[in-house]
């Protein structure tokens, strides 16, 4: 198991470090610092062997976490131990960086102590977290009996994601389906591969130990239901509606059992803003721009390029925050941009033509077009043309998700799922949306 | 108030400083005090000085302080032992506190002060916590016995922590399961034999039931356990896997593998015409390819396992190939694995794609990546052959593109794709010509002037071109100075008329200028063929070459199954097994993928298993056949899993016989004084069978098929000793690998055996073996009736025998034995009945009765069958024993293949209640002292030698030997001081005549003593081995010199001269001499 965890700065220096097992010394504090950190080449690996002791790294802006061990331990785990030790630590005291480290560095070694035991990760949910090691000290003496064996089960119990005798005025639930869809689309428009991966991200603020139910357009289930109704039309109709999943994965408190046998979610959500599921569809997706290139070398000493964007989706909604991103070449002198909307400009610390539109509509066509003056140069190596990518933000799933119903349930309390007010809100933005040129 | 002014402290006084802050009286100064300590700590300060004042600081009722010097305690306990006894009295006392949460962290910290007087007053405290009614401190505690156990582990067997822990896999709290399964498996880990996780059907069943409920780092641990069970069967297999399956939709990626890992090994067992086989095989691909959308260092640790699940099962993500395709801004070491599986993806559907992407790569920036990216097009043509024109094409492309790394790159594939399609794609030589003044690595040169020399005919200025190369001859690596010098013989034999002035010149500058003797010498044969014969030259030089294959970096097989069984860890993300980065024994044991059902019973060595059964099909008679005790001793496993049957050298069970017939005979004469019998054993990893054949004097084969010609051994013997074979086989059982080392646990049970066949008991068929079960003897008897009436009322009765064994109940057959039915019974047996020495020893005459008649048969049961469970001596008793056994009473003899260290071979031994009193490792070998008792008393006393450190047969040489196998000659040099090394030397000669298809007699062998020049310190006389070789091996045998060049060039003569001699004609080994000679050919062995 892991045998113990070091936090450094970009220098270098130690800034936490943990040693659970015997068999890591203080050496391999400096072991790692010399050949990861200060090594002359960059990094080609996450995991390091360093005299037949592992080294598992991870970089949050410019501070190193490395677990270290000498065992053959599971490294999925390590890695999303260590991720998971970021989002504790982000969640304590926001973002992770050097100065934060040192103010809360008790605080850490707190957090270290009890998320991981002997090397063996324990729970490291911080609601569960939050409720018995606080930054303002210990109130262990104010807390009654009940409370302490309350937080106890609650760490280690089936729910350890949820406190009991949680309660709201008013019963309310947000939901956001948040889709990025990647792309790679060569020069002649055809698509090499498109995928979407989305999340299901809920903030409920919901009294007592809800039951709820949540229910999607998933083809799975709509093709169940239709078999159950009369005729094939049902299908076939429902067949434009639904949408084929290809996997999906789901917050811990979601019964994965249930979900195998009846593909119905079902879950005691936990309080605050969590995120439910993810999912990836590579089927029928709606891809909202589409990126037209045209590159032309006029000479050695100039280029010419001209990039036409496409939206593709209904008239009536809006997509913001556009951004087209055209590489240029490293020797590039000077560019002439002139484009139709929004701002253009040649970022020569980038080595790219950065296109902004604020706000497109649906179906709406746009155009820049670029005259790039190139110095000369003897160097026989060709440009090797990045692609062009793409950012923007739609209001609408591009998967074609649709969320169904959330139902909630609680029978202790004197709610229903009507007296629930719920919100659900699509946004699709762009993940890796290239296309070559 | 912000922590981080403690970091700044540097002044030197500050130690003072600090001590009388500790001693401060005011709480919040002390704390300030505590924490600067700490963050002194953290940068690497010693404050160990500081140790009493900061242990007085413990007593306190503030939470964050008690923490703050736990933390402190922790890290300096070590370096203060005596002071560390100062906080016992703080842990002990919070181990009572009515908080759960103090309990727990006096415990767990506890744990974590590896000082051994500290562990002894921790025990009291823990074992009240393992049954506190609190779950957080019951799992906190399970931890702590894995911390305690790393610290003291008999302290723990002692104290029963194990038992309790065991308990707690049945506690109702899931994480207190959790926790208690990851303690376990650590702990069993450690204790590779002992049966520590008892992994049964009900377990198994609390395990899956715990994994729907514990947190996410629970179910890793659980499934990382179920892992390590073997199904009964299919059916169960089935089942588990449908209680796995729902896992893989985990948002946590390490989950997702583990449950991946725990479906591919079971999938093992499931036949593959089953439905549900098909399901689970589509439900696997999705969330693999999920796993690529997570981050990247978790991206990499899917790829690299997912290179492996390809490997094993291709058909999971044949169709997934496009999300392997590599994102622009991914990183270096996802780009790289990307592109290792879309080669291995890459098929002749998807090949266009595939080149379209290899292509885009080829222009990107990392000059790794796009080197990667060029290989790939060329093993793309290699693999695909429908493929290749494209790929040529496509690399003609890239040449065109001048960059200078990849037109290497691309000649260097280029070159294979010669090899693998001769005479197909000679038009581009043309292009690659134009680039070779680009060629500035030594490898991309090589290719090129091996292109140039192969098709020298087809190149109009082939003799210019090579000239070029020949100007700065000396400036060349020494790989293009060889290519350089084949190149232009050949270019010699098909131009002969131009190039004789350019030949003459580079064998001048080979042999003459050169201190390279590789290059010498290769000069040397060439020109001395050149001169001798012509003809024969060419046929030599020129002679069609052999194909390349195709699938070069493939893991082989074993490996691949074992690293199968660790998906998800360390071991798959490097690509080598645990024990090549694990220090010590833990984890070390190797692990297997289950055999396929319907393999029979022994299922956990199916090929040992089909060895055994087949032998004991023969009749059993009263004596068993020496065919069933070599059956028992193949149980030994010895060999290389793949092997089929491991050679048995005879030498061991000649030994064991004369051995225990001698000791034990001595000793049945006065059986009721308890007293030692003594001898030593001798365990040498991995040697040649003939090595030992030739010890013995040759007389005897080692191969098992002539083992059972040896029936007659045992008139060879001398009589007066009593001569128990079987015992011999007992032995042999005991280190009975059986399947997967460390898996199974307990005592040897040999597999069912007929002893009563139906034509001699009118169609009673009994079959049966013996066991010891917790301390009880137990005879587990199979009755089968073949008869056509039912068979009722039976009986059982044992003739007097050497131990007194005699059944100790009635034979319970209930209910009446209708035709076609059989009826397992286990017979316990004690050892109480009336005694009389057997021939053999181990002879054991039954007599069973039922309603049709009597019927006798005899067997023999396993000597181990009688070894005590109390019989660990102690060690003063044993040192003193062991000098008073006179030395009649002493054997040696020695086994042979066994490849079990030391610790494994202690714990396998143990299984059978053989115990290690002792050990010590004496320079290179292991030294086990061990001791046994007999049912009736008897003291056995064991000196286990084991050597350790030899070369490994399987370590060079994979499974279908192709090393070995392609070769038309072999020269094999050993060093003339150097006794391994020879040893060495008689193994692969051996692997070479086993190995070699058709008759090995034909193949040329050159036994090479090197280091003449060191005569005076040579270990035999020469006449001794050139005896050996040239008389029994019929192989050439030659001493030289490489510091005075002395016989070298003699050597490569006389192996032709033997080539010629076989009339090797028309196979050419001199052919393959010279291919050995160039660039991935010569295999130094």
């Amino acid at each position: 198991m892991i045998g113990g965890l070091f936090i450094y700065n970009h220098k270098g220096e130690v800034l936490i470090s943990r040693v659970y097992r015997d068999d890591i010394g203080r050496n391999a504090v400096d072991a790692f610092r010399v050949n990861v950190i200060h090594a002359r080449q960059q990094v080609r690996s996450p995991v390091t062997n360093i005299a037949r002791t592992s080294f598992f790294h991870v970089k949050r802006s410019n501070i190193w976490l490395a677990a270290v061990t000498k065992q053959n331990v599971n490294a999925a785990m390590v890695f999303e131990f260590l991720y998971k030790m970021c989002d504790v630590m982000t969640a304590y005291f926001g973002k992770i960086s050097e100065e934060n480290i040192k103010n809360n560095f008790v605080l850490i070694y707190e957090l270290l102590d009890e998320i991981l035991d002997f090397g063996y990760p324990q729970n490291s949910e911080t609601g569960a977290l939050k409720t018995f090691i606080t930054q303002q000290g210990i109130k262990s003496q104010l807390q009654t009996k009940e409370e302490q064996s309350q937080i106890t089960s609650q760490v280690t119990g089936q729910i350890g994601w949820r406190r009991e005798g949680i309660k709201y005025r008013r019963n309310e639930l947000f939901l956001d389906v948040l889709e990025s869809v990647n792309l790679l689309m060569s020069p002649q428009g055809q698509v090499l591969s498109a995928h979407v991966s989305g999340r299901v991200v809920m903030k409920s603020y919901l009294s007592g130990m809800p039951e709820c139910k949540f229910g999607m357009n998933d083809k799975i289930v709509i093709d169940k239901q239709g078999k159950g109704g009369t005729t094939d039309e049902a299908g076939k109709s429902s067949g434009k509606q639904s949408i084929a999943i290809d996997d999906c994965t789901f917050h811990q408190c979601v019964r994965l059992s249930k979900f195998d046998s009846e593909r119905s979610i079902s879950f005691i959500p936990p309080d605050g803003e969590y995120e439910l599921m993810r999912y990836r569809t590579t089927k029928d997706i709606i891809l909202p721009f589409r990126v037209i290139p045209l590159v032309r070398e006029v000479g050695r000493t100039k280029l010419e390029v001209k990039v036409v964007i496409k939206s593709n989706f209904k008239p009536s909604l809006l997509a913001q925050k556009i951004e087209v991103r055209i590489p240029t070449p490293l020797n590039t002198s000077g560019v002439q941009v002139i484009c139709m909307k929004g701002k253009a400009k040649y970022k020569a610390s980038e080595n790219a033509i950065v296109w902004k539109i604020k706000r497109m509509a649906g179906m709406k066509e746009s155009q820049i077009s670029a005259e790039i003056e190139l110095l000369p140069t003897n160097d026989k190596k060709k440009w090797a043309r990045p692609p062009i990518s793409m950012n923007f933000e739609v209001p609408f799933a591009p998967s074609g998700l649709k969320v169904r119903y959330l139902k909630v349930f609680e029978p202790k309390l004197n709610y229903s799922d009507h007296d629930v007010i719920k919100w659900v809100r699509y946004i699709g933005r762009s993940g890796i949306y290239e296309t070559r040129c | 108030m912000t922590d981080s002014k403690y970091f700044t402290t540097t002044k030197k006084g500050e130690i003072f400083e600090l001590k009388a802050e500790l001693n401060s009286d005011k709480k919040e100064k002390k704390k300030e005090a505590v924490k600067k300590v700490i963050a002194s700590m953290t940068v690497g300060k010693d404050v160990s000085a500081l140790f009493p004042d900061v242990v007085n600081c413990m007593q306190t009722d503030n939470l964050e302080l008690k923490k703050l010097v736990y933390l402190y305690l922790m890290n300096y306990a070590k370096s203060q032992p005596d002071m560390a006894i100062m906080a016992v009295n703080t842990f002990v006392k919070d181990c009572e506190d009515p908080n759960p949460l103090i309990r727990a962290l006096a415990v767990r910290t506890m744990g974590c002060i590896r000082v051994d007087k500290i562990t002894e007053y921790l025990c009291e405290p823990l074992r009240k916590c393992l049954k506190d009614e609190d779950p957080y401190v019951r799992k906190t505690a399970a931890v702590c016995v894995a911390k305690l156990h790393d610290i003291n582990a008999q302290l723990v067997e002692d104290q029963g922590f194990l038992d309790t822990l065991k308990d707690l896999i049945s506690d109702s709290n899931p994480m207190v399961v959790a926790n208690a399964v990851a303690a376990l498996s650590e702990i069993a880990e450690s204790h590779p034999n002992s049966n520590l996780l008892d992994l049964n059907p009900q377990t198994i069943n609390k395990l899956l039931t715990a994994l729907n409920e514990c947190t996410e780092w629970g179910q890793i641990f659980i499934l990382d356990c179920l892992a390590n069970y073997t199904p009964r069967d299919d059916r169960e297999s089935q089942s588990i896997c449908e209680r796995v399956t729902p896992r893989l939709s985990h948002a946590n990626s390490a989950v997702v593998l583990s449950a991946v890992k725990v479906l591919m090994k079971f999938m093992e067992m499931l036949p593959k015409d089953l439905d549900y086989y098909g399901t689970l095989l589509k439900k696997l691909a999705p969330p693999l390819v999920t796993l690529l959308s997570a981050e990247p260092e978790l991206q990499y640790v899917a790829l690299r396992n997912i290179n492996l699940i390809v490997q094993k099962r291709p058909e999971i993500l044949k169709h997934e190939m496009k999300v392997f395709f590599v994102k622009y801004n991914d990183p270096i070491y996802v780009k790289l694995e990307k592109l290792d599986i879309m080669i291995r993806l890459a098929s002749q559907a998807n090949i266009a794609q595939v080149l379209a992407e290899l292509k885009e790569y080829a222009t990107e920036v990392d000059v790794d990546f796009v080197r990667k990216a060029v290989r790939a097009i060329g093993r793309c043509a290699i693999k695909v052959e429908q493929s290749a024109e494209r790929c040529v094409s496509t690399l003609l492309d890239l040449i065109q593109t001048k960059v200078n790394y990849v037109v290497q790159e691309a000649i260097v594939v280029i070159k294979d794709i010669f090899r693998k399609y001769p005479n197909k794609y000679e038009s581009v030589i043309a292009t690659l010509c134009e680039n070779l003044d680009s060629l500035d690595e030594p490898e991309a040169r090589a290719a090129m002037i091996w292109i140039v020399g192969e098709y020298a005919e087809r190149i109009d200025n082939a003799d210019e071109l090579l000239e070029s190369f020949l100007e700065g001859f000396h400036d060349e690596s020494t790989q293009v100075q060889l290519q350089l010098l084949t190149a232009i013989v050949k270019l010699f034999l098909k131009k002969p008329t131009e190039t004789q002035e350019l030949v003459q010149q580079v064998l001048s500058l080979a042999t003459q200028d050169s201190d390279n003797p590789d290059l010498r010498d290769r000069g040397y044969i060439y020109w001395r063929l050149l001169s001798t014969d012509p003809v024969a030259a060419k046929e030599v030089v020129l002679a069609e070459k052999p194909l390349i294959s195709e699938e070069t970096d493939l893991i082989e097989p074993t490996l691949l199954d074992e690293l199968i069984c660790h998906i998800g860890t360390l071991a798959s993300v490097y690509h080598k097994p645990p024990s090549a980065f694990v220090e010590g024994g833990r984890g070390v044991q190797h692990k297997r993928l289950p055999a396929r059902a319907g393999s029979g019973e022994s299922a956990e060595s199916p090929d040992v298993g089909q060895a055994v059964s087949a032998v004991s099909d023969a009749p059993p008679a009263v004596i068993p056949s020496q065919g069933d005790l070599l059956g028992d001793l193949l149980n030994l496993d010895l060999a290389p899993p793949t092997s089929n049957v491991p050679p048995v050298p005879s030498s061991m069970q000649m030994g064991a016989m004369d051995l225990l017939g001698g000791g034990l005979d001595s000793l049945m004469g006065d059986e009721s004084e308890t007293s030692a019998s003594h001898y030593r054993t001798e365990v040498q990893s991995p040697q040649p069978p003939e090595c030992s054949e030739r010890e013995l004097g040759g007389d005897v084969g080692g191969s098992p098929a002539m083992g059972v010609s040896l029936g007659g051994a045992p008139v060879g013997m001398p009589a007066g000793l009593g001569a128990a074979p079987a015992v011999g086989g007992g032995l042999g059982d005991l280190f009975d690998l059986g399947g997967g080392v460390g898996v199974t646990a307990g005592s040897y049970i040999p597999p069912k055996t007929v002893w009563l066949p139906a034509m001699k008991a009118k169609g009673l068929e009994i079959s049966g073996t013996f066991a010891r079960r917790s301390g009880v003897i137990h005879m587990d008897l199979s009755f089968t009736n073949k008869a056509m009436s039912v068979m009722t009322d039976f009986a059982i009765q044992f003739n007097k025998n050497s131990f007194g064994l005699a059944p100790a109940g009635p034979l319970q057959v209930l209910t009446p034995l209708s035709p076609n039915q059989t009826v397992d019974v286990s017979l316990p047996l004690s050892t109480t009945g009336p005694v009389m020495k057997m021939e053999p020893l181990n002879n054991l005459q039954v007599a069973v009765k039922n309603n049709i008649d009597v019927f006798y048969f005899s067997c023999q049961y396993p000597i181990s069958l009688l070894f005590v469970e109390d019989g660990k001596m102690d060690r003063q008793v044993f040192l003193a024993t062991w000098k008073d056994i006179p030395s009649e009473n002493e054997a040696q003899f020695q086994i042979k293949d066994c490849h079990l260290n030391s610790d494994a071979a202690s714990n396998k031994l143990q299984g059978s209640n053989i115990f290690t009193v002792a050990k010590r490792t004496v320079d290179t070998q292991d030294m086990l002292y061990q001791s046994v008792k007999l049912t009736n008393g008897i003291w056995m006393l064991a000196e286990l030698r084991i050597q350790t450190g030899n070369p490994n047969s399987t370590e060079w040489l994979d499974s279908r030997c192709r090393g070995v196998r392609n070769a038309s000659a072999y020269i094999l040099v050993y060093d003339i001081c150097c006794v391994e090394s020879f040893e060495y030397v008689k193994m692969i000669r051996q692997q070479i005549v086993d190995n070699r298809e058709g008759s090995s007699s034909e193949v040329p062998i050159l036994v090479v003593g090197s280091k003449r020049d060191l005569q005076r310190h040579r270990f035999t006389q020469r006449r001794a081995i050139s005896v050996l070789v040239k008389k029994t091996w019929k192989c050439g045998y030659v001493e030289c010199s490489a510091k005075y060049n002395w016989h070298v060039l003699l050597l490569f003569k006389e192996l032709l001269g033997i080539a010629v001699a076989r009339g090797l004609r028309q196979n050419h080994a001199s052919i393959r001499l010279q291919g050995a000679l160039q660039r991935n050919r010569c295999s130094v062995m």
